[in-house]
């Protein structure tokens, strides 16, 4: 067991560790730009910048888990398609379509009792989210569409249908910019508060979210065809499963939890929403799934992180002068390794263990349309 | 003609007719020019999917190239200025940048080409990676440019054809389209047509095709499928390089964060419809910039009577997103009917000489 665990931690530690010295060199490259002078310490100023904002007050640890719950809840969502054999890019269409419903629910319910209005716009959210993400399942089961491009096509679109329906018919009347009406009694309440920094009770989501996705994945009959599936949709299907169906569905789980986070953000965090609301959280969310290794505990633990980046970043452009966009490079690096880990095996002399990216041969063996999975 | 306008529900669709050839009879150049980073990121994602390697990385190639290529005429142009020359008022810069940015475009090919074939990681997730890399990774030295901010080596000019020949009835407006425009989107043409040729008609676009099909047999016959794919990839590189020096260096002058918004995608889209064909996708990724340049010219120059009222009444949104729409549209439509080469994205493994 604690053999298997450390083959399981060793690759994305390695990964981490080899990420911070390559965002150095980029730090050390650009510090003319960032603070007017070339600067070799400057990694230092800002990593630890980081981990001061994010773990090293109380104020910071309250923005590390507000952070983190999008991240979790998404990073689940593209770890659970993962193991249905299917890559849901789509993260921030299903997040932005959940987070505009629940905008509008939260808006019309503003003036509802609190124990009503705030579950009807969460659970408003998550079914919008959840057709939202049935689109491309739906798509992909019937006429063979890849996922990959279809949920980057939906990403934009929602974009589009946020930006209508906050400048048209969500517009809240009086307010000097474009945004939604507050959400008044349907917010979530907050739990924590301490010097501005708050945290709201649907920090508790992902983690709730963690354990059901763990149990539907290993402990039901659905989770293992999806499991089956994703590992070998011919063997799932000589087998009497329902690919189409399953795929359908595991999208749709996807676009569920997309949905809660955008709700979450909403309802929990802003209290309304801008036309102009923009995330990033489908394409962090692919980092935090592979870097906990596809499985619901590493996604929690690698949200957490991640969120910690994303809490510092803020103190890290103030100190350091070093853009929040940083944090990006950093995520990206960390995903290069990830995939390329021979580099990270080869440095930190690990041998070979099972999981990760390796296993998810299956994602581009349906490309094309050409996959018996997508036939009858 | 105007007769028939007025006909109840049909006459709409001759108002329709009508709308849709001025629109493309007027907007020749842009719907081309519109067409170019779609069409050359097609062309690389032929180079790649007929070898048998998934790009979904082309987004990310051309983001990349679009930052390099204007970063570095920038940089030769504060070197070395000089004055625009007489065709399409070239300069030195622009003319290093654009070789900086296909420069750019093989180098992240190559990356692509050593995950997804030598560590044979999947070959879509190697794409996205690229994808984050280039746009976290151009997202952060834009904020960092723009906050000290570099004059740009300006662009290409678009080549003026003579009138002549643009006045000319009927087909004058295909000459504007197809000349009057600036040299990457002129060489568009040029490198559709070569590749289309080379790919059916030349001994590596069979072996290509081979490797692409059925990499064993290619094998057997002596066909070194690992060196091929890599070669293809790479030069793949040179279109999604051209595609993003296009951006900075011939439609625009400067350099936005995540300027590409999703083009490497619609060309993929493109080269499906087209069905893995130079010129097919080519005709696809022209429907695409038809599509965008319907919005806009919804937006500026609606039509006049019963079908301005209904198209003015649609959201410009709608609009915004119907690029969008088309390619999910063709990609449902078309993929079922639409082949890839059957060994697209699967790695291969060379047999052990036992």
């Amino acid at each position: 067991m604690v053999a298997r665990l450390r083959g399981q931690l060793a690759v994305p530690a390695g990964a981490i560790v080899l990420a911070l010295l390559v965002g150095a060199v980029i730090i050390i490259a650009t510090s003319p730009l960032a603070t007017g002078r070339f600067d070799p310490t400057l990694p230092l100023v800002t990593y630890w910048a980081i981990i001061q904002g994010s773990l090293l007050s109380v104020n910071g640890l309250i923005d590390t888990v507000r952070s983190a719950a999008p991240l979790i809840l998404v990073g689940l969502s593209v770890g659970f398609c993962f193991k249905a054999g299917l890559f849901n890019i789509g993260g921030q269409g299903q997040f932005l379509t959940g987070a505009v419903t629940a905008a509008a629910v939260g808006g019309a319910l503003a003036g509802a009792p609190p124990y009503i209005a705030a579950p009807v716009a969460i659970l408003a959210a998550m079914a919008v989210g959840a057709l939202y993400g049935m689109i491309p399942g739906f798509l992909k089961a019937f006429t063979g569409a890849h996922e990959v491009v279809t949920t980057i096509m939906l990403n934009y679109i929602a974009i589009q249908i946020v930006a209508y329906l906050i400048q048209g018919p969500l517009r809240a009347p009086g307010s000097s910019f474009a945004r939604s009406a507050d959400v008044g009694n349907a917010a979530i309440p907050v739990i924590i508060t301490s010097g501005g920094h708050q945290a709201h009770l649907g920090v508790i989501f992902p983690f709730i979210a963690a354990g059901i996705i763990w149990w539907l994945l290993y402990r039901t009959t659905i989770g293992f065809e999806i499991r089956t599936v994703g590992a070998n949709p011919d063997a799932a299907r000589y087998a009497g499963m329902r690919p189409r169906y399953l795929m359908m569905l595991a999208m749709s789980v996807a676009g569920l939890l997309g949905g809660l986070a955008g709700a979450g953000e909403i309802l929990g965090v802003s209290g309304y929403m801008p036309a102009a609301y923009s995330t990033n959280v489908g394409f962090d969310a692919i980092t935090v799934a592979l870097l906990g290794r596809v499985h619901p505990l590493g996604i929690v633990f690698a949200g957490l992180l991640l969120g910690a980046m994303r809490a510092g970043a803020g103190l890290m452009q103030i100190q350091a002068g070093v853009p929040v966009q940083m944090i990006d490079v950093l995520q990206g690096v960390i995903l290069f390794f990830l995939a390329a880990d021979i580099v990270v095996r080869r440095v930190f002399r690990i041998r070979a263990a099972a999981g990760g990216v390796a296993e998810l041969a299956t994602v581009t063996g349906t490309y094309g349309g050409t996959t018996k999975a997508s036939q009858p | 003609m105007n007769g028939l306008f007025d006909l109840p529900v049909i006459g709409l669709v001759f108002q329709l007719l009508d709308f849709l050839t001025k629109v493309i009879t007027l907007n020749g150049p842009i719907i081309l020019a519109l067409a170019t980073p779609l069409a050359l990121g097609a062309l690389c994602g032929v180079m790649c999917e007929r070898s048998g390697v998934v790009n979904i990385g082309i987004e990310g190639m051309m983001l990349a190239s679009a930052f390099v290529g204007w970063f570095v005429a920038a940089l030769v142009a504060q070197a070395m200025p000089a004055a625009p020359g007489a065709f399409f008022g070239v300069t030195p810069a622009l003319l290093i940048g654009l070789v900086a940015a296909v420069c750019c475009g093989m180098l992240v090919s190559t990356l692509h080409a050593w995950l997804s074939i030598s560590l044979r990681v999947d070959q879509i997730i190697s794409g996205t990676i690229i994808n984050i890399v280039a746009a976290g990774v151009t997202g952060y030295l834009d904020v960092l440019f723009s906050t000290n901010p570099m004059p740009t080596a300006g662009k290409f000019e678009a080549f003026a054809p003579p009138d002549a020949l643009t006045g000319l009835p009927l087909v004058g407006w295909l000459f504007k389209m197809f000349l009057a425009q600036g040299p990457i989107t002129l060489s568009v043409i040029v490198l559709v047509v070569a590749l289309e040729i080379l790919l059916f008609r030349s001994r590596w676009g069979l072996r290509t095709r081979a490797v692409g099909e059925h990499p064993k047999a290619a094998e057997t016959v002596g066909i070194d499928v690992i060196r091929l794919r890599y070669r293809n990839v790479i030069l793949g590189g040179v279109f999604a390089g051209l595609a993003g020096a296009w951006f900075t260096l011939d439609f625009g002058n400067s350099f936005q964060g995540g300027m590409t918004g999703g083009r490497g995608f619609i060309a993929l889209a493109a080269l499906i419809f087209g069905r893995w064909r130079p010129i097919g996708a080519f005709l696809a990724a022209l429907l695409f910039a038809a599509s965008s340049a319907l919005g806009i010219a919804i937006r500026t120059t609606p039509p006049s009577g019963e079908l301005g009222r209904i198209l003015t009444s649609i959201p410009e949104e709608v609009f915004a997103a119907l690029p969008y729409i088309v390619t999910i549209i063709v990609l449902a439509g078309v993929v079922g009917r639409s082949i890839a080469p059957a060994a697209d994205g699967q790695p291969y493994e060379r047999e052990s000489a036992t």
